[in-house]
């Protein structure tokens, strides 16, 4: 009688299991668990903890805006925006534009977002056609169209006449490759915005509050009239268009508020950073965007905001924790920055073996 | 005894738990054609695969009864064995490769082949390959069946006619083919090119070969075959000689199956004389079920069922007038023009489609009852909407109160509204289509296949629900059903599409043989097989 039990409760359990596995999936789970291993591996090398806390949370809101950008194109059934550089150049060529306008501070920064957000809406109407046209290929595509907007910008950046002195060479034409923008008043502008400090963990509220304003926005719009078209027509584009969704139309609308979201998103990255890079900077800047949804729990049909919000902690946790941690293990040697550089693209390579596990 | 090709002894298969076929014996003579009719789903599929040791019934933990060959019992376990043992089939769907000669596609894989020093290194995959014996045996296998065509011609272009004829002349190239298996042979074909092939098949026969020809065209059972087996719902009614039967005692025989049923409180109703959609030379690009020139007229009020043979053209129709298939001609809904091809315009216009592809165009299977429920109502009338102008905000609490609400009446079995649909089971499933069509408030109501996969008891309760709508509500319906039973259950006409046209339309207490002879393209009354369009 009580082995009876026993089986039965025991059947329970696995179920449990096998349920919380299924609900949150299995990525998530692996990578939460790497992650704790790593925070108490730190502890016990005795790192310090508020020093790598506050990091944690500037990644964590630099990085924020950029993955929820694969949300809309993922809904849509375009899958991850492999093509987020688009809309990365589209903020680059706005800070330049910006900055060559001689403004400084917070009007160059809001000057920069419009200018993106102009910029985002054309290009994104360009690539979503394309996408249109290549349906079922999106993916590869997507990630060439990447790698050819930033090659061709390359020469963009060279040749354009910009004149200030805060981007050119010292000699010579062309932009120079990184930007430092605390020359213009626009660095850390946001993360110093009602900024506090506790228990020497320093928070970058201004910057947070963007990112889940965002967030909001895009939680928001999911549950409009075309938000849930859209939605719709990535599930299942049969059955949308049976009951008359234009869904061609709604791509090019879900890929162009991911380009939007790309622009603003490298704004909110630059000025965190406190410099923006430009050529071969924004060249492989979709993987870790893709690789952050994804090991929140997305897959290539199916993303929430949710997922934006855990799969960035995580990933950009891991990433923070591991570094100075590789450090400390291999001193004196160049090891670390190979070990994040394998640590990282490990990471994108296993979240896209996962692409279709997680939850639902 | 001897002159007994096969023989099935026996033979019931059962698919998890539901009998699809139940003790069938049944004996092929040699240089005999013995047809074998029955409806969708009689069994005859079925019968086919076990012969063909197909994968599908192994899978599904085999079969009861034994097959024997010229008296010898065999297990028949992969279609590869069925071939070593000189049985072949002729495909339905062509099996040929366009950009090959007639001849490399009658050889195929069997390829007759000379050693030369490099195969002698490297094995016998890379031998030369001996054309010219290979053309001598596609001619051989040309000339059985008196085709003129050149052997080295390429496949691509060739008539419809021809490639059905290279597909036999492969099976009768192989050695010692003892018994071929013709399944819907004539169905792409021509009427000249049907009699050529029926000529082909008694040629065939008189060699010694023993053939099954599996057709719903009675006319053609009746002129070429020796006997005839009838099966249905898995049973085998008569073998009988052709010569002792006709074609009316066939159909009979076919379709005769009780009406369960029975049409009742039709009195309370009225059907006015508007018409409040009218169909004319309606075709519809959808494939396998192409409509060439339907025409119908419904009226206000009326059940009107459209019934027919698979691949005929039925389900064509609603996927036609609501512009999920390529369509053409006029479609004229309460007095107005239909645009065709516009799903938005038909739905907008009062229409609401039930679909047949319930997991695929009918639901959104990973989303919730409620989304499931409200989605098109949402997107064409703009309801369960808070409109704060610059933006459309779905209304949850009205949703969720309306999808309760045809929760209860339609008695879906569920957790909540919240549950996803895909986890439902397909009666349940088929309720949530209906509720979302129901949400439209239609006018006109188009229900494919309400029933299809789903259990005995669901399928009384969808039957219910459709007539119910119709007492109370008025609700004009047009229902495409393959199961006739059910069509003659609540219909107050039966429309009978064969090639993609109306063959007639009867009332639903039609004698059997009127609805099988329709089915099978033979207009009632007619003697000499003149119905075929």
């Amino acid at each position: 009688m009580s082995v009876k039990i026993a089986k039965k409760n025991n059947g329970v359990k696995r179920g449990l299991a096998a349920s919380i596995i299924d609900k949150i999936g299995l990525p998530t789970l692996i990578i939460a668990a790497f992650f704790a291993a790593v925070m108490i591996t730190a502890v016990v090398l005795k790192q310090s903890i508020p020093v790598l806390i506050s990091d944690i949370l500037r990644r964590f809101g630099m990085n924020g805006v950029l993955v929820l950008a694969m949300v809309p194109a993922i809904r849509s059934g375009t899958g991850p925006n492999f093509a987020l550089p688009v809309g990365i150049i589209c903020g680059l060529l706005a800070w330049t534009i910006g900055i060559e306008m001689g403004l400084t501070g917070i009007k160059l920064v809001l000057v920069v977002a419009l200018m993106a957000t102009v910029f985002a809406v054309i290009a994104g109407y360009l690539y979503g056609r394309l996408l249109n046209a290549v349906k079922g290929a999106e993916m590869a595509i997507a990630t060439y169209t990447g790698f050819s907007i930033v090659g061709f910008m390359a020469l963009v950046w060279l040749i354009a006449p910009f004149k200030s002195k805060q981007m050119g060479w010292m000699m010579g034409s062309g932009l120079r490759e990184t930007i430092k923008l605390e020359g213009v008043g626009a660095a850390q502008i946001f993360n110093k915005f009602l900024s506090f400090e506790v228990l020497g963990i320093t928070v970058p509220t201004g910057m947070l509050l963007i990112f889940f304003a965002f967030c909001l926005l895009i939680w928001l719009f999911f549950r409009t009239k075309t938000g849930i078209a859209i939605t719709a027509g990535g599930n299942n584009p049969e059955f949308a268009a049976a009951s008359g969704i234009n869904i061609d139309r709604n791509r090019i609308i879900a890929n162009i508020i991911s380009t939007v979201l790309g622009a603003l998103g490298i704004i909110i990255y630059s000025q965190s950073y406190g410099y923006f890079q430009l050529y071969s900077g924004p060249l492989m800047m979709a993987f870790p965007a893709v690789a952050g949804v994804l090991i929140g729990g997305a897959t290539a049909s199916k993303a929430n905001v949710s997922h934006v919000i855990i799969g960035t902690f995580l990933f950009q946790g891991l990433l923070t924790a591991s570094a100075p941690l590789a450090n400390q293990l291999f001193e004196g040697s160049d090891l670390s920055e190979i070990l994040r550089m394998v640590l990282q693209n490990g990471i994108i390579l296993y979240a896209l073996t996962q692409v279709k596990g997680g939850g639902k | 005894m001897s002159d007994i090709l096969l023989s099935f002894r026996n033979i019931a298969k059962e698919f998890s738990g539901n009998r699809v076929l139940n003790n069938i014996n049944l004996d092929i003579k040699k240089g005999e054609i013995h047809a074998l009719i029955g409806e969708n789903g009689a069994g005859k599929s079925t019968l086919m695969n076990i012969l063909f040791g197909m994968p599908v019934i192994h899978t599904t933990g085999g079969f009861e009864g034994s097959i024997e060959i010229e008296g010898e019992k065999v297990q028949i376990t992969s279609p590869h064995e069925a071939m070593a043992r000189g049985i072949g089939m002729v495909h339905q769907e062509f099996m040929l490769i366009p950009g090959y000669t007639i001849t490399e596609n009658i050889k195929i894989n069997r390829e007759l082949t000379n050693p030369n020093p490099i195969s002698r290194i490297f094995g016998k995959q890379l031998e030369t390959l001996d054309m010219k014996r290979m053309n001598a045996d596609a001619r051989k296998a040309l000339d059985i069946m008196g085709m003129d065509i050149e052997e080295y011609t390429m496949v691509e272009g060739l008539p419809v006619g021809h490639m059905q004829f290279i597909e036999i002349a492969r099976e009768i190239d192989k050695s010692g083919v003892k018994l071929l298996v013709f399944d819907e042979p004539t169905a792409v074909l021509t009427e000249s090119e049907t009699q050529n092939l029926l000529s082909v098949l008694e040629k065939l026969a008189a060699t010694g070969i023993g053939i099954i020809f599996i057709s719903h065209r009675l006319d053609e059972v009746m002129q070429v075959s020796h006997r005839v087996t009838i099966l249905r719902d898995g049973e085998l009614v008569v073998t009988k000689p052709t010569e002792d039967t006709n074609k009316h005692e066939i159909a009979e025989l076919m379709v005769g199956r009780k009406v369960i049923m029975e049409r009742s409180g039709s009195d309370k109703r009225k059907i006015s004389d508007d018409i409040i959609l009218s169909i004319r030379n309606l075709e519809v690009k959808m494939p396998g079920e192409e409509v060439k020139g339907f025409n119908l007229e419904v009226r206000k009020g009326e059940i009107v069922g459209i019934g027919g043979l698979a691949g005929q053209g039925k389900l064509g129709v609603a996927n036609g007038i609501m512009g999920i298939f390529p369509a053409r001609g006029e479609v004229i809904f309460e007095g107005r023009p239909l645009e065709l091809n516009n799903p938005k315009g038909a739905l907008a216009a009062g229409l609401a489609f039930v679909s047949e592809d319930r997991k695929g165009v009918g639901l959104l299977l990973d989303d919730s009852i409620e989304l499931n429920t409200v989605f098109t109502s949402m997107q064409i009338h703009n309801q369960f909407l808070i409109n704060l102008g610059f933006a459309k905000f779905m209304n949850a609490r009205r949703i969720r109160r309306h999808t309760q609400a045809m929760i209860n009446d339609l008695d879906i079995r569920c957790t909540s509204s919240k549950q996803k649909v895909g986890s439902l089971s397909g009666g349940n499933q088929q309720k949530v289509c209906l509720a979302r069509a129901l949400t439209q408030n239609p006018k006109l109501l188009l229900v494919s296949e309400p029933t299809r996969g789903i259990d005995v008891g669901a399928k009384k309760l969808v039957l219910d629900l459709l007539k119910k709508l119709n007492e109370e509500q008025g609700l004009t319906i047009v229902m495409t059903s393959s199961e006739l039973a059910e069509l003659r259950s609540i219909c107050d006409r039966i429309v009978i599409v064969c090639e993609g046209k109306v063959e007639g339309i009867l009332p639903p207490d039609a004698s059997n043989t009127e609805f099988g002879l329709m089915m099978s393209g033979s207009r009632a009354g007619s003697q000499q097989g003149d119905g075929i369009a």
